[in-house]
């Protein structure tokens, strides 16, 4: 149960992060500019060769952006989620993070205040590409195909994904020594990630393809995020989609708990007195 | 210098010591770097740790905030150890880092702001109290200032009043006046120490700066991982026969390393 200081505490994780993230305004600028790039780049290279047939959630034929907005929605997340576990590196190396561990707060409650204060500023991010889509829409640049409720409805699916992506970030954090190794994992993590997935492309397209690389894409739990948030935008529940992400969350969550390692860095650098 | 201290009897069995180090050991490796530590700072104690690089300082500061876990011994703070009460055993502890931990991008009130979070204090308390903390640093008509605009004096002292927001029993300053100028060194010294003498905080200070220790202080020197000197700063200089706490240090670690050959 969240005593009094943990809700203030919580509070206050969250104040910083979106103090933080506001004053970043590249961040914030790139965390939109770089989906909406794609959308618009990539859609309208697309959409007069690439319909695709009625597939679920979709019951008609859509154009490619209307497919492209729920990949690039989690891609949003999941750029997030690395970089909130970036910023939980840099606090450790810089000192900041000790501020933190020195309050009366568990260890376990401090990392999923974290998480969540990550989760918060993904949705922001995400609201702000869909409603800068939505004014794409409003000019005919690009069909989105949501319904009003849509937007309600995905928030949950949101909360989810960004729980998953947030805390597969925290644990390779928790095993990233220096913030210089970070880009490895930028390389090695993110971009393998977001394209051996549905989010460019559907599943069953991929398949006719290459079965290998769609069986690869089956084990990815990006693609359930994909696809929960792309059934939770039509207003639709895709049970297989909950279940695997949030199990991977759970287990992403236990092993970042387990790893986090607060002294990391104290040690190796030796600091001597 | 005050002599409030001087005249202070402090008897662990009277008084429920701020912070209790027992039989703390501590290895690296095969290499040991803390080896059964015992001491105690009651309230208004000013004590100051010394020793040399790679006496075991850090680690023993790390021990204290729990950033290391402690494998041998105990470690108490206010009477609650952190077996029995975990992180909660943290909440009458205020810390002042060597390094700056402040967050650059914010301003000195959203910095206080967020920690007073942390420590879940109200919103009505923690404006009192940022106001007050700065002001006795003279910091606060600099609150709305973003910490990356103030210099290195001015963080240290924001740094000063943020530990001191949540009014803690024990304040833990490791090597605070590192690269500050002459009068910043001076005004962040007698600050802790008034801290100590009239509201009665325990202080646990580390440096090298031996001009920062006042003679009515509380002194503990440790080397190689061990304490070899606890006392008040006038019965070591006393027993050693020396005339100032530089001559005393110098003094006790030439006679340690004797002993040890």
């Amino acid at each position: 149960m969240m005593d009094g200081l943990m809700i203030r505490a919580l509070y206050g994780i969250l104040y910083r992060e979106f103090l933080r993230f506001f004053q970043q305004r590249a961040r914030f600028l790139s965390a939109l500019v770089r989906p909406l790039i794609w959308l618009l780049v990539f859609s309208a290279g697309w959409r007069q060769t690439q319909g695709l047939a009625p597939y679920p959630p979709y019951e008609t034929y859509i154009p490619y952006e209307v497919y492209m907005i729920p990949g690039l929605c989690a891609m949003i997340q999941l750029f997030n989620g690395m970089q909130s576990s970036l910023s939980m590196i840099y606090d450790r190396e810089m000192g900041s993070m000790r501020v933190l561990l020195t309050t009366p707060l568990p260890r376990w409650f401090i990392l999923v205040a974290r998480l969540f204060a990550g989760v918060a500023v993904s949705l922001l991010q995400v609201y702000a590409f869909l409603a800068i889509a939505f004014i794409f829409t409003y000019f005919e640049f690009l069909e989105l195909d949501i319904e009003p409720l849509g937007y309600i409805t995905v928030l949950p699916a949101l909360v989810l994904c960004g729980f998953m992506l947030g805390a597969l970030g925290m644990a390779l954090s928790a095993t990233v020594k220096q913030l210089e190794n970070f880009a490895g994992v930028m390389n090695f993590v993110i971009f393998p990630m977001f394209f051996i997935s549905s989010a460019l492309f559907p599943l069953w397209r991929i398949k006719d393809l290459s079965y290998t690389f769609y069986q690869f894409c089956t084990y990815n739990p990006f693609t359930y995020a994909v696809e929960l948030i792309r059934f939770a935008l039509h207003g639709q529940f895709y049970g297989e989609g909950v279940l695997v992400v949030a199990i991977t969350s759970i287990i992403a969550l236990g092993l970042a708990i387990y790893a986090y390692d607060p002294s990391r860095g104290l040690k190796a650098k030796g600091k001597k007195g | 210098m005050t002599d409030l201290a001087t005249d202070q009897d402090f008897t662990s069995e009277d008084v429920t010591p701020a912070i209790s180090i027992d039989g703390v050991s501590y290895n690296y490796g095969k290499r040991k770097a803390l080896d059964d530590v015992s001491f105690q700072v009651l309230p208004g104690q000013f004590t100051a740790l010394l020793g040399a690089n790679g006496a075991g300082k850090s680690t023993l500061l790390s021990l204290i905030t729990r950033l290391f876990d402690t494998a041998h011994g105990t470690i108490s703070i206010d009477g609650k150890s952190f077996t029995s009460h975990g992180s909660k055993a943290l909440a009458p502890l205020g810390v002042v880092f060597q390094q700056t931990t402040l967050d650059l991008d914010l301003s000195v009130r959203q910095n206080l702001r967020y920690f007073a979070r942390l420590r879940g204090l109200p919103s009505t308390f923690a404006t009192k109290r940022i106001e007050e903390t700065l002001s006795a640093l003279e910091m606060f008509e600099r609150v709305d200032e973003r910490v990356r605009d103030l210099n290195g004096g001015h963080r240290r002292r924001v740094e000063i009043a943020r530990s001191m927001l949540h009014q803690p029993k024990l304040l833990l300053l490791d090597e605070p006046t590192v690269g500050l100028d002459i009068h910043t060194r001076r005004v962040i010294v007698n600050h802790i120490h008034k801290l100590a003498s009239e509201e009665n905080v325990a202080v646990l200070w580390t440096t090298h700066l031996m001009d920062e220790i006042w003679d009515e202080d509380h002194l503990i020197v440790l080397d190689k991982g061990k304490i070899i000197e606890d006392g008040t700063v006038k019965e070591i200089l006393a027993k050693n026969g020396a005339s100032s706490v530089s001559d005393a240090f110098e003094s006790i670690i030439v006679q340690e390393e004797e002993r040890l050959r």
